[in-house]
């Protein structure tokens, strides 16, 4: 009737409701989809103050795969002998070490991130995921500035990438994943038990010697195989199907990773799933107690 | 329009303290606890739960805020002031009861929430913004704004560490003052800065009032309390003692840390001799007890009774403001009143006062006496009265508001045609 058309501006008003929760909360991920922007910001941060507060800025990314890779080399390689699936030494370590700085560093700074943004969590409401999940994703800023380095160690020995590299985003993919399941329940761990800090760089070594980057995952299925266990048994530790599927994708040669890399990714996505929850579980009560 | 924006219901928050369990456990203490469990299940069967190391933070609260509501949550430090602001934004869940919000909430339970050090003005601008909940473009399309407000243009590309505490508390408050959610949740941050930025802080969240958001604002700055909001919830020791007009429940407030206590000197009730009796403040035209216009006068009255025999006595009247300050301090003795003493003798006191103009806010005004001839020549106190100043309001700190007439004029004719 009216010539005037009605602004309907008014848009819906959320309605927001506060309980006390119990039991398993539901991840809320659309909650988290929409805090995106915070997540953003805190990588950049992250990422910006990590430059900002070093001398060496960005080299420290190389610097520190590269000179494991060059007394990995010397040591392993040259002294021991420990073999390469035929690889030259350097660049068969450096591809494995570029997964395992991202996934050690990643546990390192995410264990840490809560206790350490605790004037964020006790002043300000967001889904507390958004945290761990920062410092594991600005890992991947080091991790690029790595790969290219990775790219020209290939050029150096002349090792031409293959068709299998298209394979390698669901690697990275992969790695990002198990990273941040791990991250999430040592996380969430650490604001209750604060021992959790002492016995992160603890276990972070151990895992490094139980997963394939020193020494070829074959010599680990060759001796499997002896004592007659299927050669899946090692993917249950998932850093072994991440490391040889990352040696496969991006020097083409090797392995292909079959079964042992299902049981990997079923293993991640296991730690991720749980440590999504757990942590979501223990996400109530870390104002009162970070 | 008064549709309801917070709908609070029995709220409840339980902490665990004692020393006997720190609030973060070690995996030890858990695996002894857990072996533990069973034993002291048993043991509690009988008893009940225990509660010896748990403490009720806030109990059973409920509260009905409306919206466009500014409303002032006061009370003593540990009375769940900001337990109430931190479960309203989230931060914290209930242990019971429940609340229901309708609209977007913004909390300043602090500013410069996520600052940091080495990272310039613009930098921590962006990310304190994203960090309270603003999007980017949001942050983008009012970056000019909040730069001049915080009155740091030219140190914008500055890491922080080089502000002053000035600059860095400007410009984190302005960047939460341009928050603009439908419900704004505020602790104390009005007790920062100097006081021509506090005036401005004011300013801007009496804006934001006007603008018909809720505001739920804790202070202990009861000047600012009462200039901007309409109404209370006066809260103690976890529960909500008074919630009401802003006026009574600051008064209420006082009267809880002791504004206006019975003095502890010797008064009417000693024996009933000597002293006053109950004070009363009349406005020329107001008609509320104790309540005057800053522009009118005002005449306070009381009974005071000389018990024994003496030479005189003097009689003073003092009135200070809520921080304790003298506003005045003025005396009279009885030689110059003309009275002929005797002893056991009640006398009607009045004084009139011409318009004070005192800032707008609450005082509080009592009588003392000294007696003459006596050898230790006591000393009598009444009851702190409440003395509620309406008017014009000024300055945070200031204590008078006079009213002026300004006049101005060129000096001598403009060259101008």
């Amino acid at each position: 009737m009216s010539a005037v058309p009605v602004p309907a501006i008014r848009h819906e008003v959320p309605i927001i409701h506060i309980r006390p929760s119990r039991g398993w909360a539901s991840l809320r991920l659309d909650e988290v989809w929409a805090y995106r922007e915070l997540l953003y910001f805190l990588i950049w941060r992250d990422v910006k103050l990590r430059y900002k507060q070093t001398a060496l800025g960005a080299a420290w990314a190389i610097l520190q795969p590269l000179m494991t890779m060059v007394v990995f080399t010397i040591f392993f390689g040259r002294l021991a002998n420990i073999g390469s699936d035929g690889l030259p030494y350097p660049v068969f370590s450096y591809a494995g070490l570029l997964a395992w700085t991202f996934f050690a560093d990643g546990l390192n700074k995410s264990s840490q991130s809560l206790v350490a943004s605790s004037n964020l969590v006790r002043k300000i409401y967001f889904p507390r995921l958004v945290i761990p999940g920062a410092s594991v994703f600005s890992g991947l800023v080091d991790f690029g500035v790595a790969f290219v380095f990775l790219f020209g160690l290939m050029a150096f020995y002349r090792i031409p990438p293959t068709i299998s590299v298209f394979a390698f985003p669901l690697f990275l993919l992969l790695l990002v994943c198990l990273t941040l399941g791990v991250g999430l329940w040592l996380s969430a761990l650490n604001v209750e038990y604060r021992d959790i800090r002492y016995v992160v760089p603890f276990f972070v070594q151990l895992w490094l010697f139980v997963t394939p980057v020193i020494y070829p995952a074959s010599k680990v299925s060759a001796k499997l195989a002896e004592m007659g266990l299927p050669a899946w048994i090692y993917g249950l530790n998932p850093m072994a199907g991440v490391v040889e599927g990352f040696r496969w994708s991006l020097l083409g040669r090797g392995p292909r990773p079959g079964s042992m890399l299902l049981v990997s990714a079923l293993v991640a996505m296991t730690l991720l799933i749980t440590g999504a929850f757990y942590f979501r579980r223990m996400e109530r009560t870390f104002a009162d107690v970070v | 329009m008064s549709a309801g924006a917070i709908r609070a219901r029995d709220l409840g928050k339980e902490y665990r303290i004692g020393s006997r369990r720190a609030n973060y456990k070690t995996i030890r203490e858990t695996v002894v606890d857990l072996a533990a469990a069973p034993y002291r299940r048993m043991m509690r069967r009988g008893k009940g739960a225990s509660s010896d190391d748990k403490v009720w933070a806030l109990k059973d609260v409920s509260f009905d805020v409306n919206a466009g509501e500014v409303v002032g949550v006061i009370g003593r430090n540990g009375a769940g002031k900001s337990t109430l602001l931190k479960i309203l934004s989230r931060i914290t869940e209930p242990t019971t009861g429940f609340a229901e919000i309708h609209g977007r909430v913004g909390s300043l339970l602090e500013v410069g929430t996520g600052f940091h050090e080495e990272l310039t003005g613009r930098e921590n601008l962006f990310l304190n913004g994203a960090i309270l909940g603003m999007k980017r473009a949001e942050i983008l399309r009012k970056f000019d704004e909040i730069v001049a407000f915080a009155e740091i243009d030219r140190f914008i590309d500055t890491p922080v560490k080089h502000y002053s505490t000035g600059m860095y508390l400007r410009l984190a408050f302005s960047v939460a003052a341009h928050l603009e959610p439908e419900i704004l949740l505020v602790d104390e941050v009005l007790a920062v800065g100097d006081v021509t930025f506090q005036k401005k802080c004011l300013g801007k969240m009496e804006d934001v009032a006007k603008l018909g958001r809720t505001v739920l604002l804790v202070s202990h700055n009861m000047a600012a309390v009462r200039s901007l909001c309409t109404r209370g919830l006066v809260l103690d020791a976890g529960g909500l003692a008074v919630s009401g007009d802003i006026g009574s429940c600051v008064e209420t407030y006082f009267k809880m840390i002791g504004a206006f206590q019975e003095s502890p000197d010797p008064g009417i009730d000693r024996s009933g001799s000597a002293g006053f009796e109950k004070v009363t403040i009349f406005g020329k035209t107001s008609n509320a007890a104790n309540t005057i216009q800053q522009s009118e006068p005002c005449e306070v009255s009381t009974v005071f009774r000389v018990a024994r025999e003496t030479s005189g006595f003097q009689l003073v009247c003092i009135v200070e403001d809520m921080q304790g300050r003298v506003v005045f301090r003025i005396s009279h003795d009885s030689q110059s009143l003309g009275l002929s003493l005797e002893s056991s003798q009640e006398y009607e006191l009045r004084l009139g006062f011409p318009p004070l103009w005192l800032n707008a806010g609450l005082y509080s005004l009592h009588f003392r006496a000294f007696i003459w001839g006596d050898r230790s020549s006591p000393r009598y106190d009444s009851d702190k009265v409440p003395l509620d100043v309406a008017g014009g309001h000024s300055e945070v700190d200031s204590i008078l508001h006079p009213e002026a007439s300004w006049m101005m004029a060129p000096l001598r004719e403009s060259a101008v045609q």
